[in-house]
């Protein structure tokens, strides 16, 4: 079977010519997400490690300057071209970091999920969009009632996007690219959003292509991870196995960034309490 | 770390003795954006009734989710409002404002006095701190050449000495902001912040903008300084687990309210208030399995808060009174107060 999303040496560079320097955001990247069983593929890197470049590319808003990269066998830059690129927005959807700046303001949030439900989702005006939304919504813990009529600053972080979730999904996509989607959310709601990837991946089967910043939610969700520092790949595999015993240095040093709070470190274990470190310092 | 320059400096301001009032104490202070349109009046109380004191010595943390009101009530606790803010009642008393006067009765010309030599701040953005046109050097006397004399040698061998507490060297007094990494600008707005060695220093996500790599080294130099300079520092972030890297004791702040204070290891151990034992609950950690996420909805709109408790309508412990009284934040043992009517405390 035909992979669902497979890269071969994409490589990016920024500038040259006329502009004095030239920047490889990406170089020479390769991997593959699989056709067959759904997975949640995290990308971690600090800014500037090209992470963000490579989404954009998978989404068709940037064009490689090397290298190919296929979804489902074909050529995303062919995908993107005609009826609006909906040919790739109904195979891979976006969510993005600030869910205050996807909504327009000065409109229903409904008014969105609506138009995606038309426009990609088969359903046409009417009662059939709106079934559309409702089902789409209670994937993602919302209900219609609860949003309709509604602008997005009477909304929280954590509620937005979830909406942005919702309405990816009424595209109904084989892949969901997600551009460090929990860090302008709340610490409360933030496992809430990431366990929904989980939940999107084994109940609908859609791959997450997840890209952070963040160890511990990475550990978290993650099938699998790889990792970049300057636009290239230092380390890729199983989640687990990367994130708790890191091979090349960058990893280590990643891991070793981690704040660890210092009762615990002294305490030896994290998790629990030991008694005869009594509760007062 | 080369030879301490602090071994050379005044000892800390303290006299011994007595115990010493705190350096900030800070009682039922409230804080209200009020705003008039076409004679219709809208208040949001983003600050209602929060207590607390910043002793000697210790990092003081507050952590609080958006909206909550933590930036709010340090703009208040900094005599920094403006308009619509406004400081409606309460009081901000710092140590070393002459008459035990709360701040906000201070004159503009013993704010100015105090401003860097007693209370400084590190921001979250060191690009806003720093004058992106004028060279490091230019920040440094502007900022701290009016209290501490001069601009000429005898200055600059201070501000040298200053920069080598946080690994710098001298020329980047030489370097604009713009050629300095994010993780330098910052430990040059630390040492800016410090070298008046102020009672208290005043952080608003300090790291918050930098890179998870960088975070790490400028948290332990905040720490270093500190212990060094003998400030106090009161550091605000959302962030639980700089929280617990770094500060002695933490207050949770949430709907414009404390709900809970206690000591850092105390509060991540044993959490009391609903709303902190859920929001320490959901910490991903590595190593673990995902925690559970229970808690529903979100924060209160601040212009027309639940009556009672502000947590109510999310509190899996949401009893008939907590939607008619307003929990104090009530002492539970020595070192920790919690606000809620099911925790004890508050028969």
């Amino acid at each position: 079977m035909t992979p669902l999303l497979e890269l071969a040496h994409v490589s990016k560079t920024f500038g040259g010519l006329l502009r004095r320097r030239r920047v490889a955001a990406v170089r020479d990247v390769s991997f593959s997400l699989s056709g067959e069983s759904p997975e949640v593929f995290t990308l971690l890197g600090q800014s500037g490690s090209g992470k963000t470049t490579l989404a954009r590319m998978i989404l068709g808003l940037e064009t490689p300057t090397a290298g190919s990269l296929r979804l489902k066998g074909q050529d995303i830059a062919g995908l993107r071209r005609g009826a609006g690129g909906r040919r790739l927005l109904g195979l891979v959807q976006p969510i993005f970091q600030n869910p205050f700046e996807a909504f327009n303001p000065l409109r229903h949030v409904d008014h969105y999920l609506l138009l995606t439900a038309q426009r990609f989702g088969g359903a046409g005006e009417g009662l059939a969009a709106q079934a559309a939304t409702e089902t789409a919504l209670r994937q993602v813990g919302l209900s219609l009632a609860e949003v309709a009529r509604r602008y997005p600053h009477e909304l929280s972080g954590g509620q937005l996007q979830r909406l942005a979730i919702a309405r990816a999904l009424l595209a109904k996509p084989k892949l969901i690219v997600a551009d460090e989607p929990v860090s302008m959310v709340d610490a409360s709601l933030r496992m809430a959003i990431v366990n929904l990837f989980k939940t999107l991946r084994g109940r609908f089967g859609i791959s997450i292509l997840y890209i952070t910043h963040d160890l511990a939610t990475a550990y978290l969700v993650s099938d699998r991870i790889m990792i970049m520092r300057d636009g290239e790949v230092v380390e890729s595999g199983p989640a687990r196995q990367v994130l708790t015993h890191p091979q090349h240095a960058y990893s280590r040093q990643l891991k070793d960034a981690v704040l660890v709070p210092r009762f615990t470190a002294a305490a030896g274990d994290g998790a629990t309490t030991k008694p005869e470190h009594g509760p007062q310092h | 770390m080369t030879a301490t320059p602090a071994a050379d400096r005044e000892p800390k301001r303290a006299s011994a003795g007595a115990p010493r009032e705190p350096v900030l104490t800070v009682e039922d202070l409230k804080a209200y954006y009020r705003t008039r349109h076409f004679g219709i009046e809208r208040e949001v109380r983003a600050v209602d009734g929060v207590s607390f004191e910043v002793r000697d010595n210790e990092i003081y943390g507050l952590a609080g989710e958006s909206s909550s009101g933590k930036s709010t009530l340090l703009k208040a606790v900094a005599a920094a409002m403006r308009p619509p803010l406004q400081v409606v009642g309460g009081t901000v008393r710092m140590r070393f404002l002459a008459g035990a006067k709360s701040l906000h009765q201070a004159s503009s010309a013993e704010l100015a006095q105090l401003r860097w030599r007693r209370l400084s701040y590190i921001m979250q953005g060191s690009m806003s701190a720093l004058n992106p046109v004028r060279r490091v050097r230019r920040s440094f006397e502007d900022f701290a050449a009016r209290h501490l004399g001069g601009t000429g040698a005898a200055f600059e061998a201070k501000v040298v000495a200053h920069l080598e507490l946080v690994r710098l060297d001298k020329g980047v007094l030489d370097a604009y902001p713009h050629e300095l990494s994010g993780g330098m600008r910052q430990r040059v707005t630390i040492a800016l912040a410090t070298l008046c060695r102020p009672d208290l220093v005043i952080a608003d996500e300090p790291t918050t903008a930098l890179d998870v790599v960088v975070q790490k080294d400028v948290l332990d130099m905040i720490r270093d300084v500190q212990r060094q300079v003998g400030s106090s520092l009161l550091l605000v972030t959302h962030d639980l687990g700089v929280h617990a890297y770094l500060t002695d004791r933490l207050a949770i702040m949430y709907g414009g309210r404390l709900v809970e204070e206690a000591p850092t290891e105390t509060l991540f151990r044993s959490p009391q208030h609903p709303y902190s034992k859920h929001l320490i609950a959901s910490l991903p950690r590595i190593g673990e399995e995902a925690p559970k996420v229970t808690l529903t909805g979100g924060p209160p709109n601040l212009a027309e808060p639940p009556p009672g408790c502000r947590f109510h309508p999310r509190c899996p412990l949401v009893m008939e009174r907590c939607r008619r009284e307003t929990p104090a934040l009530t002492r539970l043992a020595p070192h920790h107060r919690v606000a809620c009517f099911a925790v004890g405390g508050q028969a």
